[in-house]
């Protein structure tokens, strides 16, 4: 795929600092400015988006619907700073995002962002606890203070009685709640879900989309990604994505 | 940043979930390890047994031989030439000739059977002077050596090694019992201290008869003034070169020739012992290096594993850095597993050769040595095996795109 450092001499290395926001701001937690991203495909250049333009405010509950090709997963990538956009800028927290390295953007996402993938992502051979400790590892947080910060996530999302459970010894639901769970240990300043129940049956959807609604009551700002219907409308905002551009939809 | 100490812990935790795998591939590096351990202590072991051989003969020994070693190899080595006598040892014998000479023993030596009762053995048999127990540096373990006085009476008696008395006589004293050589009576009067095997054959397994009795009764020639091998020793190791000196000096003149054409070489026990040394060198370094080549392939190995490792986990490593892993950290993480078991392979092949070193001798009948600084050498290497198998594929897992390793099935 494209490599970030096609734009990384956009931004004087002096900025390095920036990848570091403040844990509070003020302004919308995310916002884009018509951000567009094109991928050399052979001879091909595809533009999967094409000037997207979002502002995500603090404690907003949005859903970001799309068929595949959309440019959907594009986007979360970006919004995940997984990928930096061809052109246009994106402020995460107040940060601009664009030009930063992959160590830089490494620690952004630690910092930042809590994902939820539709496969959980769990490691196999760890427990609940250590798969939830994993991001505090990344952030250099000692081992007690891991545990206790873990232990208090999977209270949270009602798995209590799962810490010492493997990935294979819980249901998708449960398993799904762990990466919630994992999401959150870092306290970020986004949530981003990619196709959250893509993997769940109905009970277990509900499950995990009632815990979504808890977590913006408590006013976390959450940005699902999901082909769902039914997922999308549980959301307080409705954007819809096709052929790389953005369009909003007023929720009743 | 992740600690060293997580690093670690994630490292281990890596191998542990895939013992066999990691056991086979840490079992490359043990063979190697043990292989290289076992052939350099095994070729330390057999110099230091060869030094300690020579030394025991004498470290201030000079030997005299007949003909000689020209390098233009013209006249080189008659081995079977007799220009050695009884003569050349007395004159060297006379401290007005020659200060710096303690003893010199004249030897000349026959291979033939000895009878004792019914038993028959075929031994060597050396025909000296007394000064052979000293210049041989040897003692008598039972009985005692023959005289100057019995000697020049052309006694026959003998002093036997602890082989050839076992042999004939069985384990009990064979002091006073008698035996035959060359159909010649000798009475045994003493017993030689063991002391193995030397560069000069086994010398528990010889039989030692004053010199006059050996060229009048046994020895196969008429010339009864000629000797095979004159032994000289020096007072110390530091007056060698100048016994040297006077012993060559001594022989020019009296055998009437020049240095260009002089009939005798004389060796010293240091010169053998360089060249023993640097025989067993060169075998320890050939066979070093084929253990070193297994060594080699077990590194090869580690590499291979940290491959597949690296393939396998594409998705974990994805996970790990959209949770926040930066490419230094992958890089370390898999880096440090390739040490880790590069360095554990290191420690149970260090633990291998040491068990090795302490069977094999009583097997081979070779001593092994194993050095502190060879163990701590192994365990460098075994690192640094692990370490350099590891850059590789570190840095491929280091430069993966989190997305694309994410969506890797």
């Amino acid at each position: 795929m494209t490599a970030p450092a096609a734009t990384a001499h956009a931004v004087p290395a002096t900025s390095g600092g920036a990848a570091v926001a403040p844990p509070e701001h003020g302004g919308p937690v995310l916002s884009l400015t018509d951000v567009r991203k094109t991928y050399a495909q052979g001879q091909l250049e595809v533009q999967a988006l094409r000037g997207v333009t979002l502002e995500v405010a603090r404690g907003d509950y949005v859903a970001i619907m799309g068929p595949s090709g959309s440019g959907k997963s594009t986007l979360m990538h970006i919004l995940g700073c997984l990928d930096v956009p061809t052109s246009g800028t994106y402020r995460l927290n107040g940060s601009d995002v664009g030009g930063l390295d992959e160590a830089e953007l490494a620690q952004i996402r630690n910092r930042e962002i809590g994902f939820v993938f539709q496969q959980f992502n769990l490691l196999a051979t760890m427990s609940a606890c250590r798969n939830v400790e994993l991001p505090l590892v990344y952030a250099g947080v000692p081992r007690a203070e891991r545990r206790r910060l873990a232990i208090e996530a999977l209270e949270r999302v009602g798995l209590a009685d799962r810490i010492e459970h493997r990935p294979n010894e819980m249901s998708g639901g449960q398993q799904q709640r762990v990466s919630v769970a994992r999401a959150l240990v870092t306290d970020p300043a986004l949530l981003l879900a990619d196709e959250p129940t893509g993997n769940l049956d109905s009970v277990s959807t509900n499950d995990v989309l009632g815990l979504f609604d808890e977590l913006h009551e408590q006013g976390r700002t959450v940005v699902v990604i999901t082909h769902e219907i039914e997922v999308g409308h549980r959301a307080a905002r409705m954007a819809h994505i096709r052929d790389g551009l953005l369009t909003e939809e007023a929720l009743s | 940043m992740m600690t060293w100490a997580e690093t670690l812990r994630t490292a281990w935790e890596a191998i542990r979930t895939r013992r066999m795998r990691s056991a086979l591939t840490m079992l490359g590096i043990l063979i190697g390890i043990a292989a290289v351990m076992l052939t350099v202590g095994l070729g330390q072991g057999a110099s230091e047994k060869v030094t300690e051989q020579i030394s025991a003969l004498g470290s201030n020994l000079l030997v005299v031989s007949p003909g000689s070693s020209t390098a233009g190899g013209v006249r080189g080595g008659r081995g079977t030439a007799t220009t050695l006598t009884v003569t050349d040892a007395t004159a060297l014998a006379n401290p007005a000739v020659a200060p710096d000479i303690a003893n010199v023993a004249p030897v000349s030596t026959s291979q033939q059977s000895v009878l004792a009762g019914s038993q028959s053995w075929t031994t060597s048999i050396v025909g000296t002077t007394p000064a052979w127990e000293q210049v041989r540096a040897r003692t008598t373990a039972d009985g005692r050596f023959f005289s100057q006085a019995e000697a020049d009476s052309g006694a026959q008696e003998a002093v036997i090694g602890s082989t050839t008395a076992s042999q004939l006589f069985g384990n009990r004293s064979p002091i006073g019992d008698a035996m035959t050589i060359n159909g010649q009576d000798f009475t045994v009067i003493g017993v030689l201290n063991t002391v193995g095997s030397g560069t000069t054959g086994d010398e528990d397994d010889q039989v030692v008869i004053p010199f006059q009795a050996y060229a009048l009764r046994v020895a196969t020639t008429a010339n009864t003034n000629q000797t095979s091998t004159i032994y000289v020793a020096a007072k110390s190791q530091d007056t060698l070169s100048a016994a040297y000196q006077e012993t060559n000096q001594t022989l020019l003149t009296t055998h009437a020739v020049t240095a260009d054409t002089a009939d005798f070489t004389i060796s010293s026990q240091q010169a053998l012992m360089t060249t023993v040394t640097s025989t067993t060198r060169i075998l320890t370094i050939l066979l070093g290096g084929v253990a070193g080549i297994s060594l080699l392939v077990g590194g090869i190995g580690v590499m291979n594993i940290m491959l597949v490792s690296v393939t396998e986990r594409i998705r974990e490593i994805g996970l790990r850095k959209a949770l926040g892993a930066t490419p230094g950290t992958v890089l370390r993480q898999f880096l440090v597993e390739a040490s880790v078991l590069g360095l554990l392979g290191g420690v149970l092949g260090l633990a291998l050769g040491i068990v090795g070193a302490l069977i094999l001798p009583s097997a081979l009948g070779q001593p092994v040595l194993i050095s502190p600084v060879a163990a701590a050498a192994a365990l460098l290497v075994s690192l640094a095996i692990g370490i350099t198998a590891g850059v590789y594929p570190a840095g491929r897992a280091a430069r993966l795109a989190p997305i694309d390793a994410l969506r890797s099935e």
